[in-house]
């Protein structure tokens, strides 16, 4: 009975959508207020009919309903409750589902918080918000219903990917979709702004926290799919450049490259095509990542949805979206003029050159990831293209902007001078030189790759620091930075983030140290400073599992520091075997510690990697996403998002 | 939604691949600490060919394995880094290869980035003179409903 409700739910969603979409768009071309009204309430029944939905589908999940198709496929009833949860969403169908409730809840949040927008722009925001909507919602009823029932339900399910059993991975999925779909906002921004022919600083003003919140939430996701695949792939790895993880970084460059021009446009008034055109590829990649992702075009070997007509449909999605778009940006694009007047050396320039390099670098991924394609069918080659690509073409341009972000943001608008932002900076280059050198006179015959990075990321942290030094003045500098603006610690969080995961990155890297043999049970040994001791090996049972648990003592300059415990996972319903990593974090390195197979002379093969600064590759990206949002707390932001006051007695008050 | 989706896959490559090995094993590193370094980073260029954009340095698969032993053969055999990987290519293809050479219409992709970057910069660049050199526009007046808004956002 909920079933069929919730089922219910989505269809009449589909169709409040369908009105909200043509009213007030129509009602905002005429300029009649009581049509484009419609807009405000419909975003709200639209985002409570679809939470029902997901909620009526998660309740099957928690309740282990069997008579539905898509929880036999993807639940058991042994399975933990978490990942009962977090099974809505763990497959095809219910992430689609998931994917239009966010798209829903930013409609109905622009609803809540777009009461200072003028009522046009409010109307043309939701309508084109609500057409996104559309598309989704008739994607899902048409080819990927979530509700479908089975005609003989079986006693019980075939389980969840035990690869997905996971915390980091139950809450990955939501958060990229809040990123993903937050790009939405500012697509519909866009195009509303484009409808209506004009752009300006409020504008920019407007659109800045949606593309913040959105790339805050895509940093998050991103940033706890890598951690997931650093503890849980079994060898530490925590970035591929898989297809499907460059889906969702293209939209993240894109998204911080939307930021910083959007800057410009609130400010100074100028790059505001430009800014328009990003807002519109940020969503559009956005789209592309969920074609790469469901229609199987780049995962020919094995594909997961190699379902031609969702990929089909999406395809046309895509194009209607993003085609439409850019022809409008085609047809309107020369009436935005720039007003604001700077020189070559400016703040202006120098987020311009950070567009650049972001927008660059994004191209350089899409164009690699396509390669495969575009090479198979113009020039008859079959071939991959894969980390070391990746690796050589993408890191010059993350070299190049860790370079100039200090610099950069210690200019002045309009008109600055190079040498004296670059002086400013001098005790950050000294002491980022110093500490670099230092390294690579204790490190030995390795190479530059860990002083490289080091240099870079104290650069860009130290260089954060003497921005927000910088803004203190002469006298009472302590108690003038606690004043500053939120805005300005945001962004000096968030800049000393990225410095520290470009450092964390390099360092890993570097100097990560591994060792791979078989153990005899308390024979012990040496990796790097720490001996390990195999003590013994159990047969232990999960919930839904068997576990083969390895006890490994884990010793400092003879002190016992931990106790490790790896394990290898066979989940019989889903018929598929997992590592556990058991990992020792700390500060300053983690040990990680993998079992393998019992050898024929009674050794258990035991990997152990020595992972120095792993800890810091996230702790970079909680710091950037932290930055996010306090800049997004700034009373700037409350104010221009915030709820308007009624106007006393219809007239403003003087 | 990413994540899920490559696991999916994952899943089913597994399923192909009965798991036998994981990854590098004992008894394939060679004893010369030197050759087993250049064959570790051999692997870590070359593909799985039944994985998912796995190398053959991470991938748990038989025919990874096989790979493996094939590059450490060859290397003991006294073959360059280049002639091994030149034996492969010719067994495997060039799918085989991580890291696309630089032949034929490869070039556009290796040169696509820096291309892209010389026109952006230069239009770039073009965007920025033009803005250094343009007249400053005359400030437009706030239209009544701006300035009552505009004091009423200072009054808060």
């Amino acid at each position: 009975m909920i079933t069929e409700l919730g089922h219910f739910a989505l269809i009449l969603a589909f169709m409040v959508a369908i009105v909200q979409m043509i009213v007030p768009l129509i009602g905002a071309q005429k300029r009649w207020p009581g049509w484009m009204a419609v807009a405000e309430p419909a975003a709200n029944v639209q985002f409570l009919l679809t939470g029902f939905a997901f909620a009526a589908l998660m309740w099957a999940f928690i309740t282990s309903d069997f008579s539905l198709r898509l929880v036999v496929l993807n639940s058991h009833s042994a399975k933990p409750m978490l990942y009962k949860i977090s099974g809505t969403w763990g497959n095809h169908e219910g992430s689609m589902l998931l994917w239009v409730l966010i798209v829903t809840l930013f409609g109905a949040m622009a609803a809540w918080f777009g009461g200072s927008l003028p009522p046009g722009l409010r109307a043309r925001v939701l309508s084109v918000q609500s057409a996104i909507a559309v598309a989704f919602f008739a994607f899902i009823l048409f080819t990927s219903n979530p509700f479908l029932r089975m005609a003989v339900p079986p006693f019980d399910g075939q389980d969840l990917n035990p690869l997905l059993q996971d915390p980091g991975l139950a809450f990955h999925p939501p958060f990229l979709y809040l990123g993903y779909v937050g790009l939405s906002m500012s697509f519909s921004f866009a195009v509303a702004a484009l409808i209506e022919g004009r752009v300006d600083a409020a504008w920019g003003r407007w659109v800045r926290p949606w593309t913040l919140a959105a790339w805050v939430f895509l940093t998050i996701g991103i940033a706890l799919g890598s951690w997931w695949a650093y503890y849980e792939l079994g060898w530490g790895g925590f970035w591929f450049w898989d297809p499907v993880e460059n889906a969702s970084f293209m939209p993240w460059l894109l998204a911080a490259a939307l930021l910083h021009s959007a800057i410009v446009v609130e400010k100074r008034e100028a790059l505001k095509s430009w800014t328009i055109l990003l807002a519109i590829l940020a969503f559009g990649f956005s789209l592309i990542g969920t074609f790469i992702v469901r229609s199987g075009l780049l995962t020919s070997v094995h594909a997961f949805a190699n379902d031609p007509e969702r990929g089909v449909f999406i395809l046309i999605i895509l194009a209607v979206f993003t085609g439409g778009a850019l022809t409008l940006f085609a047809a309107r694009a020369q009436e935005m003029e720039a007003k604001g007047v700077f020189g070559i050396v400016s703040r202006e320039s120098a987020l311009l050159t950070n567009n650049i390099l972001l927008a660059v670098s994004c191209f350089v991924v899409f164009f690699g990831t396509l390669w495969p394609i575009i090479a198979e069918m113009f020039f008859d080659r079959k071939l991959s293209v894969g980390p070391p690509f990746f690796n050589a073409a993408f890191t010059p341009f993350m070299v190049l902007l860790g370079l100039i972000l200090p610099v950069g943001s210690m200019l002045p608008w309009k008109r600055g001078r190079l040498g004296r932002a670059a002086w400013s900076l001098r005790y950050a280059f000294v002491l980022s030189v110093a500490l670099a050198l230092l390294v690579w006179t204790m490190q030995t015959g390795q190479s530059v790759l860990g002083p490289t990075g080091l240099f870079l990321g104290a650069w860009v942290v130290s260089g954060a620091a003497m921005d927000l030094w910088s803004r203190t003045g002469r006298s009472g500098r302590l108690g003038r930075l606690m004043r500053l603006p939120r805005a300005d610690w945001g962004k000096a969080t968030a800049h000393a983030g990225l410095g520290i995961t470009i450092f964390a990155v390099a360092g890993l890297t570097a100097w990560e140290q591994e060792d791979i043999r078989v153990v005899q049970f308390n024979e012990p040994f040496e990796v790097g400073e720490y001996t390990l001791t195999l003590k013994r090996v159990e047969r232990v049972s999960g919930p839904n599992y068997i576990s083969t648990m390895g006890f490994v003592r884990l010793e400092e300059d003879g002190h016992e520091i931990a106790l490790l415990r790896p394990e290898k996972r066979d989940y019989p319903v889903a018929r598929m075997p997992t590592t556990e990593a058991a990992i020792d974090y700390r500060l300053m390195r983690d040990v990680y510690v993998v079992i393998g197979d019992q050898q024929n002379n009674g050794g258990w093969t035991v990997r152990t990697y020595i992972k120095p600064f792993a800890n810091w590759i996230w702790g970079g990206c909680i710091m950037m996403a932290l930055g996010g949002f306090i800049s997004l707390s700034d009373r700037r932001f409350r104010v221009a998002a915030g709820a308007r006051k009624a106007p006393e007695g219809g007239v403003p008050a003087e | 939604m990413t994540r899920v989706l490559v696991l999916c896959a994952a899943l089913v490559a597994f399923l192909f691949a009965p798991i036998a090995a994981s990854a590098v094993e004992p008894d394939e590193v060679l004893d010369d600490p030197v050759l087993e370094q250049r064959a570790r980073d051999l692997s870590q260029g070359l593909r799985c060919l039944v994985c998912r954009n796995e190398s053959i340095d991470e991938s748990n698969a038989d025919l990874a394995r096989d790979l493996r032993l094939l590059v450490r053969e060859r290397l003991v055999a006294g073959d360059s880094d280049e002639d091994a990987i030149d034996f492969i290519v010719a067994r495997y293809g060039e799918y085989v290869l991580l890291k696309p050479t630089v032949t034929g219409a490869n070039w556009l992709l290796w040169a696509a980035g820096p291309i892209m970057l010389l026109i952006a910069a230069g239009v770039g660049f073009i965007y920025l003179r033009g803005r250094s050199r343009a007249a400053p526009t005359p400030e437009e007046k706030l239209s009544d409903s701006e300035v009552a808004r505009l004091k009423e956002i200072l009054d808060d």
